[in-house]
């Protein structure tokens, strides 16, 4: 019979780590937010610019998928017009709980400088949303800090409750 | 009882206008003075009536009667060389005269020459389909019905084209205000939710200078936030904000930023 070398009883050798069920599903979902690729406008270019080498999203396991049923954060980039507001409900509802939102730039926040017949004032009248990101358009680093709070406020959750549902405005 | 408000014209208007001011007019020369337009305006001219022709900014402008454009399209196309529709759409000149203005952007690549078509239509009145001669009038008159609802006869798909199939209202229209009106404010969400949802939801707010009273209790300065309720004066400490919370995060190794080497050098 071989010899163990190891010591599992010093030196943190046990490869064993000992923690709640709250914290390990937690660190699980907060480090593979897959995000739906949501590009409505020009704050679409930039969160591109994000997934791509240079600021690469992957490294915080946040990695775009095509589909809202893959998907755990819906990253909404761009001008909402009224005639597709009725999808990106749709979309938010064939998302698995649970979800988040993330609101990217002034006019997803507001509806911006479009103040006009055409224009959704705010996506947070159609779907609830999470984290509101400034900026016209923001920059790559605002959605990299924007997803790093995500995850922040994603531990502080309770992970073994069902998501409360989000007051809608 | 309601104050009465002039629906005619409900587009912004500037506050003073100068009584004795002329609005500057671009300067009209004769067709004569353009061999080419000359020639064209004279093929025109042998076979449709022509009300009146011009050059503006080099480019000829020939107004004809409404029921004439097939023909005159056709012509332009097959014996002119104007073989490219580049534009057209409508003006609005309702509360002016009740009509409309429609216009056609024509454009020969073999002469390089522009000519615009124009003739006018009564408010009500619909216009002839060339969608036949040029397929790019295809989307142009389905445009020109979703922003003006002026029909085109003969057309293949005459629906709207950018504003959704149950939109009401004709947005390029003078009367039609540019934050929308009411079915336009709550299109979205009479959809979605139904009528019920709008006490909820609450009304769209348009005012750029809506100042709410929990602005600054909601929206801190970046860095320097402070727990809700805390009354803000403007000169809050700089609050590091941490990524990981105090106690670490699970499996991950703590940043520790005393030990971790900045890039100084952009260039680097």
């Amino acid at each position: 019979m071989a010899q163990h070398k190891v010591n599992y009883t010093q030196d943190g050798g046990l490869p064993v780590a000992l923690t709640s069920i709250d914290k390990i599903v937690n660190w699980g979902r907060s480090n593979s937010i897959w995000a739906l690729t949501y590009g409505l406008a020009c704050c679409g270019i930039e969160m591109m610019a994000s997934g791509a080498s240079r600021y690469d999203f992957d490294r915080f396991g946040t990695i775009f998928r095509a589909s809202p049923r893959q998907a755990d954060v819906m990253i909404v980039a761009g001008t909402l017009t009224k005639k597709h507001a009725e999808f990106i409900k749709r979309l938010y509802d064939q998302m698995t709980e649970p979800r988040w939102v993330i609101s990217m730039g002034s006019c997803a926040n507001t509806g911006g400088m479009f103040n006009t017949y055409a224009t959704v004032q705010g996506v947070d009248r159609i779907i609830p949303v999470d984290l509101y990101l400034p900026g016209c358009a923001p920059r790559p680093e605002t959605l990299q800090y924007g997803v790093m709070l995500l995850q922040k406020k994603i531990r502080a959750n309770k992970a073994g409750n069902a998501q409360k549902p989000k007051r809608l405005m | 009882m309601r104050t009465y408000t002039n629906k005619k014209n409900v587009q912004a208007k500037p506050y003073y206008t100068d009584r004795f001011w002329k609005a500057p007019q671009v300067a009209k020369y004769e067709v004569e003075s353009d061999e080419v337009f000359a020639a064209d305006l004279a093929a025109i001219k042998a076979k449709f009536p022509v009300s009146d022709a011009f050059i503006q900014v080099e480019q000829m402008t020939v107004w004809i009667n409404a029921s004439d454009i097939y023909g005159v399209l056709e012509l332009m196309r097959d014996e002119l060389a104007y073989t490219q529709l580049s534009e057209m759409s409508a003006i609005d000149f309702i509360e002016q005269r009740d009509e409309f203005e429609i216009f056609y952007q024509m454009l020969s690549m073999t002469k390089r020459k522009r000519i615009r078509i124009k003739y006018t239509i009564k408010n009500g009145q619909a216009v002839d389909s060339v969608e036949k001669l040029f397929r790019s009038a295809d989307w142009s008159e389905r445009e020109m019905f979703d922003m003006f609802g002026i029909e085109a006869n003969a057309h293949p798909f005459m629906k709207r084209i950018l504003m959704p199939y149950d939109w009401q209202g004709y947005p390029l229209l003078k009367t039609y205000p540019l934050q929308g009106d009411e079915f336009a404010a709550w299109y979205e969400v009479d959809k979605i939710y139904g009528k019920e949802a709008r006490e909820e939801i609450g009304p769209e707010i348009r005012d750029t200078s809506t100042i709410d009273r929990y602005d600054s209790e909601r929206f801190a300065k970046l860095g320097h936030e402070v727990p809700k309720g805390t009354e803000i004066t403007g000169d809050e400490p700089k609050n590091e904000q941490n990524y990981q919370e105090e106690g670490g995060v699970f499996l991950i190794k703590k940043f520790d930023k005393d030990s971790s080497k900045v890039i100084d050098d952009p260039q680097r």
